[in-house]
């Protein structure tokens, strides 16, 4: 995000550039606040936690949180689960993505752009909608509670396709032409040619995939009943069904092993990902 | 073949651009995006072939289960099956009936509309604000930019978890700051119209950055002619914004009308995990949450596809409304 064209509102006075520092520590306290709550809250012992008024440091430092949630409940289960459904789920829709993609923008076929579009219609249809009808399936094929359950009817891939088909019909004609002419066969001019030219955005594409799934929640939370192949995210609303009145410890420190994998890779990666969430939108 | 003389005319600049060269595919329908130019004659049956064979996984995965789903919902919709029995009978349009004729239907029509109308115009106006904030030159704007996206790709069920805490009425965060000026804090766990409050700005605080970075990547790829020839006039800066910027990221606006709209109304980890749809039976159940809560709690899948071919339908209208919207704006 390197802003070559610099604000129009530019070249305030002083007046506006105090309003501007101003409202930025605002944005930073509203979003930081919360997130540095959740985390003190997590090294809170149990009757420093509630009391009145609140404390903004956590004395004593109480890591036993953290130990204590993944023993209460089958933490590392879930984690495991939500490794392999991440892994999984990603991976195929990767693969599907750049092979649907590749179809898509060089090969040349009647029907293409139907094709085309029936895929990224997909898009336009609400998971919710078709869980009932999927659950039924899902559940007459004998797959709850397996992995095949959870990451097959999530597989399809249409924004992946959207982001990859561009990308390639973006790539310089020459380029693939000659390829073609040096007598290079469709799986090597992919694997040669094409992909080494697209690896940012298959980087972000990538990457959006993997954040999506660890973070999806509603198929995996109606496939699975138990640790077997419940995700963290799963794992962790069962943990404050648990207990009747939730006992916040622990489960803030489940919080945050929840949302750290995540964070940690997007603090790393942010660049790659935000690039593409913003090459299907800008422009189109 | 004039493939290697011919150069950079085919070089597409943009990744989002459609339509490359080849004028005969764009005068046949303009609207169906079409790739490059023939590489090699086209319709060749290898080509067809291998396409298949590249295509057919994902589509078969997409039939599968996104359109096949869609339809067998429909179907649904006009049967009792309460999801675990084999047997569904025919009952026609007695689901709908129903669902018009019911004391919740209101309420849970209300919530919706409140909650998506307060969440998509919010976070819209709010990312539009800060981009602009975060595209001047103030120190440590990349900081502040990275802050503000980061809760975009926090698992929503976590955030939902760890802010029910925050909105604790007796030791949460919220309820502390407003004892420090001596506020009381709402019952946000009790009250309906609190709770519904409690989920909705959760959802605003996770998905704000979305609208933000979507925005801040148009306002870096507008046209600077425009804001200088602005400032050479001296227009003011509200005129400036109005005149120049707006029309300038309506494309942008559009978009992301249509992708906020779809996934605020789909919302259901935040909701399952900070409340289940309560307080008080229904205080803040979505459209999407009912389709959860007839089919798998209450065990009635004919109604809860009932309620899920009704929101999807109402989908289609407003997403067809907005591009008519769109379609006439351009034109004028």
């Amino acid at each position: 995000m390197s802003g070559q064209a610099e604000s129009a509102i530019q070249g305030q006075g002083r007046v506006g550039k105090v309003f501007g520092y101003a409202a930025m520590v605002a944005v930073l306290a509203v979003i930081a606040v919360p997130l540095f709550w959740i985390v003190v809250t997590s090294f809170k012992a149990h009757d420093h936690i509630y009391v009145r008024p609140a404390e903004y440091l956590p004395i004593p430092f109480t890591p036993e949180n953290y130990s204590d949630v993944t023993t209460r409940i089958p933490f590392f289960a879930y984690f495991r689960n939500s490794v392999i459904i991440t892994f999984f789920t990603a991976g195929i829709k990767i693969v599907l993505g750049v092979l649907s993609a590749y179809a898509l923008s060089l090969l040349r076929f009647p029907g293409r752009g139907i094709l085309f579009v029936v895929i990224l219609a997909a898009l336009m249809v609400p998971n919710q909608i078709t869980i009932i009808s999927n659950f039924a399936l899902v559940a007459q094929l004998g797959w709850k509670n397996t992995f095949q359950g959870i990451i097959i009817p999530l597989a399809g891939v249409a924004f992946g396709t959207f982001l990859m088909r561009n990308q390639f019909l973006s790539l310089p004609h020459e380029i693939i032409e000659a390829a073609r002419m040096d007598g290079a066969g469709p799986f090597k001019l992919l694997w040669r040619v094409v992909m080494p030219l697209s690896w940012p955005t298959l980087v972000a594409f990538s990457l959006i995939t993997i954040v999506n799934e660890w973070n999806e929640y509603l198929w995996p939370f109606l496939m699975s009943d138990d640790e077997r192949t419940a995700p963290l995210q799963v794992g962790l609303t069962m943990l404050q069904n648990n207990d009747g009145v939730t006992n916040w410890g622990p489960v803030m420190a489940g919080t945050v092993l929840t949302i750290l994998p995540v964070l940690i890779l997007f603090l790393v990666l942010q660049r790659q990902m935000i690039k593409g969430l913003t090459s299907g939108a800008v422009k189109s | 073949m004039s493939s290697l003389a011919s150069t950079a005319d085919g070089a597409d600049s943009g990744p989002v651009t459609t339509s490359v060269g080849d004028r005969r595919d764009q005068k046949r329908d303009p609207r169906v995006p079409f790739g490059p130019p023939p590489l090699r004659r086209a319709g060749r049956k290898g080509e067809w072939l291998l396409a298949a064979g590249l295509l057919i996984p994902n589509l078969a995965l997409l039939f599968v289960f996104v359109y096949r789903p869609l339809l067998d919902n429909i179907r649904l919709s006009f049967t009792d099956w309460n999801i675990s029995s084999p047997q569904a009978n025919y009952i026609g349009f007695a689901n709908y009936v129903e669902w018009f004729g019911r004391d919740d239907t209101k309420t849970v029509f209300f919530n919706t509309a409140v909650f998506t109308i307060a969440t998509v115009v919010l976070s819209m106006a709010l990312g539009l604000a800060l981009a602009l904030l975060l595209d001047q030159k103030l120190k440590g704007r990349n900081l502040v930019r990275s802050v503000v996206f980061a809760p975009f790709v926090i698992s929503g069920a976590a955030i939902g978890v760890a802010f029910q805490f925050v909105f604790d009425p007796s030791f949460g965060l919220i309820q502390d700051l407003l004892a420090k000026i001596g506020v009381a804090s709402p019952d946000f766990y009790q009250k309906p119209g609190w709770a519904l409050f409690m989920v909705t700005a959760t959802y605003i605080w996770k998905n704000l950055g979305y609208s933000f970075v979507i925005y801040l990547a148009a306002l870096q790829a507008r046209r600077g002619d425009l804001d200088e020839a602005a400032e050479i006039d001296g227009a003011s800066k509200w005129t400036h914004f109005r005149k120049v910027l707006l029309p300038q990221l309506r494309p942008t606006t559009f978009f992301l009308s249509i992708t906020v709209l779809l996934s605020s109304v789909q919302v259901f980890d935040i909701i399952y995990a900070m409340t289940r749809g309560g307080p008080i039976g229904n205080g803040t159940m979505t459209l999407v949450f009912q389709v959860y809560h007839e089919t798998f709690v209450n065990q009635r899948a004919g109604y809860g596809a009932t309620v899920a071919t009704v929101m999807f339908l109402i989908l289609l209208v407003v997403t067809a409304v907005q591009v008519r919207f769109m379609d006439r704006e351009q034109r004028a």
